[in-house]
């Protein structure tokens, strides 16, 4: 899993609520057997017209937006279990997602590929958007080991929380199947105590 | 001694150790596989040079990606045939049973594993898929996982996670004629919306779930993760043992009165308290429809869509098409679907043909209605609900998740109307621009035969429906 200490970038505001699975990246595209393309497809029937032709009223189609952030409107990642929109996501080149709520399992999902979920209030979420929107060059700045999210310019800054165990790997770049892998001998152990 | 919840208790007795101001290794009894979300995660462990740890512990299904027509022939998609390969290949090699495309108990996971016993009380179970919470119906901690975590439990048969908090939803009195279990957790959705559970795992009480089938405790559970929460329970008792005893996996004779015993003390200890409780009253609810793009935007099917002045909220009804305010009746509708891990068990099918016999499907509607598994096709035919559908117009498809997700052929058309009892109505879930009105499926098989939909409640009076 790759390493995430700092970033600092500009941001794509998606100012849409309970953003799901499904429009993140349709199950039409998960017949792949490996990790790879899927940043191509992501948010595609949003960024798509049918007939193909690029939606322009769409966000990321939106020239005047890029950045390796995306700021969301809450509860980010509801659905699905498919880790799919992870990997399509971190396949587009989204480093951090921003939002003022995550749904659980993609919660986890991002966590396990490195990309970083910062959940901060809704206040400070609907400032980060009208900052963003005001002036596309803001740039905000993701410090993991301080669990802080600034705006650069106006210094306006809030704390995230995140599992201390996670936070650790995303640091290190470690993934829990080592963690587990060290603790077969507990694991058999306890395997025996059942029934 | 402390009082327990039903899931601390099943909890506790899975944790192999925890982690200093961190997650806990918790052991996973049953580990659910299929074709979509396990090909990177064997990948990865093949990557590493990690065998699979427990074989035994795993139950590999083809459903998501397969057809519901002519199974007999090879797939025609040649990326789904692929990953159906795939599987076998990555099954084969790790030892795995595979109840492969054309196996007699194929079917979709959800279903499956529940008919052939794997699914048993005070349970650890996984899948790579959300509605794994199906199988809570059972007194089981089910819940779905990502596709790293699938990996994880291929190599230690155990997840590193934090204990969810704990929620209780209680519903107690007598529901309704014509008022489903689908309709209950519709409901209860509508009423909490789809965030209330997220980071919990919620335990469902009370007289309208004790006094509920199998089948029906499927559906409420299936759909917990609507809200937002990674599982949802239902305390074992005479229904549940009755209905696991003499199920292929399960255990038998003096083993199963053994677990029987330890099943029995799994319920939440009287004085256990929750960290948040709902209360409903099964009288105040009705056979449900939804209007917009999540499934807590649901409403009785007597009633108006709201009025509400938010952008998402705006965004889902223009999405629809869909008017605030208005009534659904009589709204035309071209596409029923009666299928997904939520209604295609053989209850549903059930329901659907009491209403369904001696009518006839209007001519305007295509309706798919696909069995949950091989076994419930199978039950469908035995018990002459084929000749109900038959005699009134409709047509019988092969197993499978079908229409629910549209990843094989079966998707709706764009900007097209589809009742469905399946789980999700998400923008272009059943295809690209489809419009999807989640429902039981009585309101669907009505849907059906009238071509649009109708108040369902005026229509069975002569019919009732559990």
């Amino acid at each position: 899993m790759e390493k995430f200490t700092t970033l600092t970038s500009r941001a794509i505001p998606l100012d849409i609520a309970n953003v799901d699975t499904d429009q993140i990246i349709p199950a039409r595209f998960l017949k792949a057997t490996d990790k790879k393309g899927f940043g191509d497809n992501v948010f595609r029937d949003w960024r798509f017209n049918k007939d193909g032709s690029t939606n322009q009223e769409f966000v990321l189609n939106n020239n005047v937006f890029s950045g390796e952030i995306l700021v969301a409107g809450d509860n980010f990642g509801c659905g699905s279990s498919r880790e799919h929109a992870a990997w399509a996501l971190t396949g587009y080149g989204f480093k951090v997602i921003v939002s003022s709520f995550f749904a659980d399992i993609f919660k986890g999902n991002a966590l396990n590929n490195g990309l970083l979920p910062v959940q901060v209030s809704e206040e400070f979420l609907a400032h980060l958007i009208s900052e963003i929107k005001a002036d596309p060059n803001t740039k905000l700045r993701v410090d993991l080991r301080e669990q802080q999210i600034s705006i650069k310019s106006s210094k306006r800054f809030e704390n995230f929380k995140i599992d201390p165990y996670k936070k650790t790997c995303m640091i290190n770049g470690y993934d829990d199947i080592d963690y587990l892998l060290s603790k077969k001998t507990e694991i058999e152990a306890f395997e025996k105590t059942l029934n | 001694m402390s009082k327990k919840t039903l899931f601390d208790k099943v909890w506790d007795a899975h944790v192999v150790d925890s982690i200093e101001n961190g997650p806990q290794i918790l052991y996973i009894d049953k580990h659910l596989i299929h074709e979509v979300t396990s090909p990177q995660a064997f990948n990865e462990l093949k990557e590493r040079n990690i065998p699979v740890f427990r074989p035994n512990q795993i139950v590999a299904t083809a459903d998501h990606n397969t057809p519901t027509e002519n199974q007999h022939l090879p797939v025609k998609d040649e990326l789904s045939r692929n990953q159906l390969a795939q599987l076998s290949i990555n099954c084969k090699k790790n030892n795995i049973t595979l109840y492969e495309l054309g196996h007699k108990y194929n079917g979709i996971v959800h279903v499956m594993a529940p008919e052939l016993g794997f699914t048993q009380p005070g349970m650890t179970m996984v899948c790579g898929d959300s509605h794994t919470s199906t199988h809570g119906a059972f007194g089981t901690i089910a819940f779905g996982i990502g596709t790293s975590q699938v990996a994880q439990v291929f190599a230690s048969q155990c997840l590193l996670l934090t204990k969810p908090k704990s929620l209780r939803v209680t519903v107690n009195g007598k529901l309704k004629n014509g008022v489903l279990p689908k309709d209950v957790i519709l409901y209860i959705i509508s009423k909490l919306g789809t965030n209330s559970g997220t980071g919990y795992f919620c335990e469902y009480a009370g007289d309208v779930f004790e006094n509920m089938s199998m089948e029906g405790r499927m559906t409420v559970c299936n759909m917990s993760i609507e809200m937002g929460a990674r599982g949802g329970m239902i305390a074992p008792d005479q229904t549940t043992f009755n209905y696991v005893k003499g199920r292929e996996y399960a255990p038998k004779g003096e083993a199963f009165d053994k677990k029987v015993a330890y099943w029995k003390t799994l319920p939440t200890d009287e004085g256990a308290t929750f960290d948040k409780e709902y209360y409903f009253d099964a009288e105040d609810i009705e056979p449900m429809i939804t209007y917009g793009t999540n499934p807590g935007m649901g409403i009785k099917i007597s009633e108006n869509i709201p009025k509400q002045n938010d952008p998402s909220f705006k965004k889902a009804l223009e999405y629809m098409n869909f008017e605030a305010g208005k009534t659904l009746i009589n709204k035309q509708i071209n596409y029923v679907f009666i299928g997904s891990c939520t209604n295609s068990r053989i209850e549903d099918f059930r329901v659907a043909a009491k209403y369904i016999k001696g009518k006839q499907k209007a001519d305007n509607v295509t309706a798919w209605l696909v069995p949950g598994s091989k076994q419930v096709e199978t039950q469908i035919i035995e018990e002459g609900l084929k000749d109900i559908f038959d005699a009134a117009g409709f047509k019988l498809r092969q197993p499978g998740c079908s229409a629910c997700l549209a990843m094989n052929d079966d998707k709706i058309p764009q900007g097209e109307y589809c009742v469905s009892t399946s789980n999700r109505n998400f923008e272009g879930r059943q295809g690209q621009g489809s419009r999807t009105i989640l429902a039981s499926p009585l309101v669907a098989a009505a849907t059906a035969v009238a071509g649009k939909i109708v108040d369902v409640t005026k229509n069975i009076e002569t019919l009732e429906f559990a």
